[in-house]
């Protein structure tokens, strides 16, 4: 545990804070379902996509380009965890194969 | 009492296809908190309370990342701004949930909001308890998941390096599936691409409180542009997306 059990707990307050919010925002913000929200409604729809495209890159922040250990591992994987998943479709297999390829590339050939 | 047996009986085959997911994903889940330290009690608390598949995923490097609670904030906001619109899709469903709809609002996870949408109770089962019955079955697998991820992380030891790809592969797949889903790729690729210059241009440690503001500035600045088709995510599709 890097952080103190307060911290711990701090970030845990501050996590459910914001789920708590992206789940309660419309019920509070919206009492007459009818009307019109256009921008809401409009970042309701987009954002999503432009955010998983964040976390994407958010989960690669690590990656360097002195060596091929730095990056080469992340393409690999990633490259086979897409075709697997344009292939067979099935989340949970391309999240568990690609991830087991990644750790052999770590652990074994990229030492 | 009855009645919610009744319909925590109606409700339960509906939640099947959801179990396996949120057992297996949550167990990955609790491995990778153990392997940080935080053990099976840390797992649980965070799956009892945060409820929040990959922004729990995510949350595991607020935990061993520099303390900054805000970050954490901003971040989860940003992961689970997709429930917005599932919200706005439920106003009319919730309307008269009574007292069970401040925790059916709680709840309201991707598989749920999937599952709730695309059921309906049988004649004479009560809709609010069936409605409950789903959501907290949902929230007891990703619970149990989470746990045993813990448990398990903990009595075997196995060198988990790399094991942190797991979140790395979800997105991937979570972009992957996306993409092949709907015709429109400029918000994913906006998402892609000022986080990509924002990396490069602020680095590590604090490109993305910028590649927010952008991302948002820029979807609503080409508004216009980024339109177009942009289909709904039909009932029951959006899978896995839906941690």
């Amino acid at each position: 545990m890097p952080l103190t059990t307060t911290q711990t707990l701090i970030i845990m307050g501050a996590m459910t804070l914001g789920t708590v919010i992206t789940r309660f925002l419309p019920f509070i913000l919206f009492r007459t379902p009818k009307s019109e929200h256009s921008v809401i409604t409009y970042l309701g729809q987009t954002l999503p996509y432009a955010a998983i495209g964040l976390l994407v890159v958010y989960c690669l922040k690590g990656v360097t380009f002195t060596a091929t250990s730095g990056w080469v591992p992340e393409a690999i994987s990633i490259a086979f965890t897409t075709l697997l998943h344009v292939w067979k479709g099935n989340t949970l297999l391309s999240i568990g194969l690609g991830t087991v390829l990644y750790m052999v590339l770590v652990q074994v050939v990229f030492v | 009492m009855r009645e919610m047996k009744k319909a925590l009986k109606a409700a339960f085959p509906h939640t099947i296809p959801i179990l396996t997911g949120f057992l297996f994903i949550g167990m990955a889940y609790g491995m990778l908190m153990d392997s940080k330290g935080y053990g099976p009690g840390w797992s649980f608390l965070f799956s009892l309370i945060v409820l929040a598949g990959s922004a729990q995923f995510v949350g595991v490097t607020f935990l061993t990342s520099a303390f900054n609670p805000l970050y954490a904030f901003f971040m989860t906001l940003m992961i689970n701004a997709r429930h917005l619109f599932y919200g706005i899709s439920m106003l009319e469903r919730y309307k008269d949930m009574g007292k069970l709809k401040p925790y059916l609002i709680y709840g309201l996870c991707d598989e749920t909001f999937s599952v709730i949408c695309a059921t309906t109770p049988p004649e004479g089962v009560n809709v609010k308890w069936f409605r409950f019955s789903i959501t907290a079955l949902h929230q007891l697998y990703w619970i149990t998941g989470s746990v045993l991820g813990g448990l398990l992380g903990s009595m075997i030891t196995f060198n988990t390096k790399g094991l942190d790809f797991v979140l790395t592969a979800l997105f991937v797949v979570i972009f992957t599936s996306q993409w092949k889903a709907h015709p429109n790729h400029k918000p994913a690729l906006i998402g892609l691409f000022s986080t990509a210059a924002c990396l490069i241009l602020f680095g590590p440690d604090r490109f993305i409180i910028p590649a927010m503001i952008g991302i948002i500035l820029l979807l609503i600045l080409f508004k216009k542009q980024i339109r177009g088709p942009i289909p709904e995510p039909e009932q029951g599709e959006e899978e896995i997306q839906c941690l």
